[in-house]
């Protein structure tokens, strides 16, 4: 009995050393900054960076125009795939996996081929044109999550019975897909939401390929330059990347008490 | 002219053809049933009806307005669905008000409807929960409620007491038909289940392999089915095989005993085999009447059912099942006894010649 339960138990000790002990050195050094005692120094000095302030604004605000032009492409689709075209569903699954495959970096000179200043589309010549176009890219990196959290939520309810139901109740499209569908994947569509926020809050080869003032290339920077900020901005992403998962487990309880599954 | 008609209406998925040559014609306020065994195409007929499938050829009309090419939200037509389809983010309330609120009604009327449609499906007190907090039984009504808050021109329901058990299904098929009557809809209601069809319909449509086999009252379709399919598939049915003997004056014999139908057997000649069909309840155990037909066999089982007792009794290669009520004061026949059953000369249902086989 005894024996047969250790083994378990060493595993799991061994895996949260792994993960716990690195993260542990990284805060204990952030906080070493003031020589001699604990200090929130290296906090106060990153919070205090103006480029610290402009570049995590910048990339919360594509993280939110990702999330609304990804919700807006995925929502619709997974739900025709569901409703007309479950043949096709493989096909997609596919498709929506692809960024996992293609690396970043592919895509951005593939974009930079596309859309430089001497192409049919200089879309790189101007700022704004440069966020939209880092915008499409985030979506696409995040497609596979977002994707997947979807199509789960609309496979957990009756999409055509209710569709049909809502039909013949005098209801168009736009009113099913807005009244009817989305609020039944609330759940889903919010947590794929949060995960594309995780990744875009993170992501560095686009941006700084495209040269935008994004959050990743920021902490890149700083990184490669100063010795007790870049231990302090690591905890601090892993902490806005843990928000972002508690968050999508607490609207998951929320919903599910609620209003549970029938 | 009809208020919904259907014209030699047809559907095919590819190849493969599931309605064939539909042709009905429903007046205002009519309870009409889709009966048939699963796949018959009952279900395809009615998403036809309800816009959800579009006609290979055919022509659907409600109220004189045909609508065979109109989207399924254009129609006014009411459904309710075997598996109720509440929308679980709205509330009960939400639900019935749904149809009204996409129309555009002002707030005020649309709580004076739910109101009255909850009050209508006995269910007051509900408005603000949510569907998973009710009954399956509950949560159809509500479905039922929603169906008929936007006053459709026609109420189709598909199966919609399958899903619930044998107690509360047969409460609630009493409640609907109520219901209906009430408020004078024209209802089109689809089950696989004869009794339902038989207990709650104005006319029922019986249905095989996209076929209509039969359209008539349940009265009509019960005691004079036309294809032996419609015998067999509506209540219980004894077949029994037989030589002619004089097809002019319906003499035939069974087991070599003797009996005679009231029509003749449509130009089959002597000595050869037909199928006669009987039904339980139009067999008794006395003895026969002046003119009746009467069988000597043997008992060979009998099931004590309750208020009725059901009887077998073999003559040779045929058997016979029979209902008798049940009376305390005389016991029933024990098994092995020799009996002499009787039955009415029009009892005897004579099956299409081409299908006895
Ligand atoms: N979308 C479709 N594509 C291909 N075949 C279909 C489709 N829908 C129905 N069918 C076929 O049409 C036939 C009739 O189906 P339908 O659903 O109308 O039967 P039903 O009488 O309602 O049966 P049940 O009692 O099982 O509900 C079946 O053989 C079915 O396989
Ligand atoms: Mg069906």
């Amino acid at each position: 009995m005894k024996r047969a339960r250790i083994g378990p138990w060493i595993a799991l000790t061994l895996g949260t050393l792994y993960f716990i002990v690195p993260l542990i050195a990284t805060f204990e050094f952030s906080l070493r900054m003031r020589r001699g005692e604990y200090s929130f120094d290296a906090y106060r000095v990153v919070f205090a960076d103006a480029r610290f302030q402009a570049t995590f604004g910048y990339s919360s605000l594509l993280a939110l125009a990702t999330i609304i032009v990804g919700v807006l492409l995925v929502v619709p689709t997974a739900y025709w795939v569901n409703l007309r075209l479950p043949k096709l569903r493989p096909v997609i699954e596919f498709i929506t996996l692809l960024p996992l495959v293609i690396p970043a970096i592919v895509l951005v000179f593939g974009y930079l081929r596309l859309y430089n200043s001497e192409s049919w589309l200089p879309m790189t010549g101007h700022e704004q044109a440069t966020d939209l176009l880092l915008t499409f890219g985030y979506v696409t990196l995040a497609l596979p999550y977002m994707y997947r959290a979807v199509d789960n939520g609309l496979r957990a309810i009756d999409v055509r019975t209710l569709t049909e139901a809502a039909q013949s109740l005098g209801a168009g499209w736009p009113t099913i897909l807005f009244r009817v569908i989305l609020p039944n994947v609330r759940v889903a569509v919010l947590s794929g939401a949060f995960l594309t926020f995780a990744i875009v809050i993170g992501e560095f080869t686009m941006a700084a390929l495209l040269n935008r003032p994004a959050f990743g290339p920021y902490l890149q920077l700083i990184g490669a330059n100063r010795a007790y900020e870049p231990s302090a901005l690591a905890i601090i992403a892993f902490a806005v990347t843990w928000a972002c998962m508690g968050l999508i487990n607490l609207v998951g309880r929320g919903a599910r008490t609620a209003a549970p599954a029938p | 002219m009809a208020f919904l008609e259907i014209d030699h209406l047809r559907k095919a998925f590819g190849q493969i053809t599931v309605v064939e040559d539909f042709n009905l014609a429903i007046e205002r306020g009519e309870f009409v049933s889709f009966l048939g065994p699963s796949g018959c195409g009952k279900t395809t007929t009615l998403r036809m009806v309800a816009g959800f499938e579009s006609p290979t050829s055919g022509i659907i009309r409600i109220d004189g307005k045909d609508v065979t090419e109109a989207k399924p939200n254009q129609r006014n037509v009411g459904m309710v669905f075997q598996s109720y389809a509440l929308f679980p983010n709205m509330t009960i309330a939400e639900n019935v008000g749904f149809g009204l609120k996409v129309a555009g009604r002002p707030a005020g009327e649309i709580k004076t409807r739910v109101e009255e449609m909850l009050a209508l499906i006995k269910l007051p007190q509900v408005g603000g929960r949510y569907p998973y907090q009710l009954s399956g039984g509950q949560q159809q009504r509500v479905a039922l409620a929603r169906a008929l808050a936007i006053k459709p021109k026609v109420l189709l329901l598909d199966e919609p007491l399958s899903a619930l058990d044998a107690k509360i299904r047969v409460s609630l098929r009493q409640e609907i038909r109520q219901i209906q009557r009430e408020l004078g809809i024209t209802a089109i209601y689809v089950t696989h289940d004869q009794e339902e069809a038989l207990s709650i319909s104005d006319r029922i449509v019986v249905m095989s392999q996209g076929r209509m086999e039969q359209v008539g009252t349940p009265f009509e379709i019960y005691n004079y089915p036309r294809t032996r399919f419609v015998a067999s598939f509506v209540g219980t049915l004894n077949v029994l095989k037989g030589q002619v003997v004089d097809a002019a004056a319906g003499k035939v014999t069974i087991d070599g005993q003797p009996i005679a139908s009231a029509s003749h057997l449509n130009g089959a000649k002597p000595g050869e085999a037909c199928s006669i069909a009987l039904r339980p309840e139009a067999v008794s155990l006395t003895d026969p009447t002046s003119g009746a037909n009467s069988l000597q066999g043997m008992v060979e089982e009998v099931s004590f059912l309750g208020s009725v007792v059901r009887i077998r009794v073999r003559f040779g290669e045929n058997a016979i099942s029979l209902d008798t009520f049940n009376k305390p004061s005389v016991a029933p026949p024990a098994w092995g006894t020799k009996v002499t059953v009787s039955f009415a000369r029009d009892a005897l249902l004579v099956l299409d010649g081409a299908e006895a086989a």
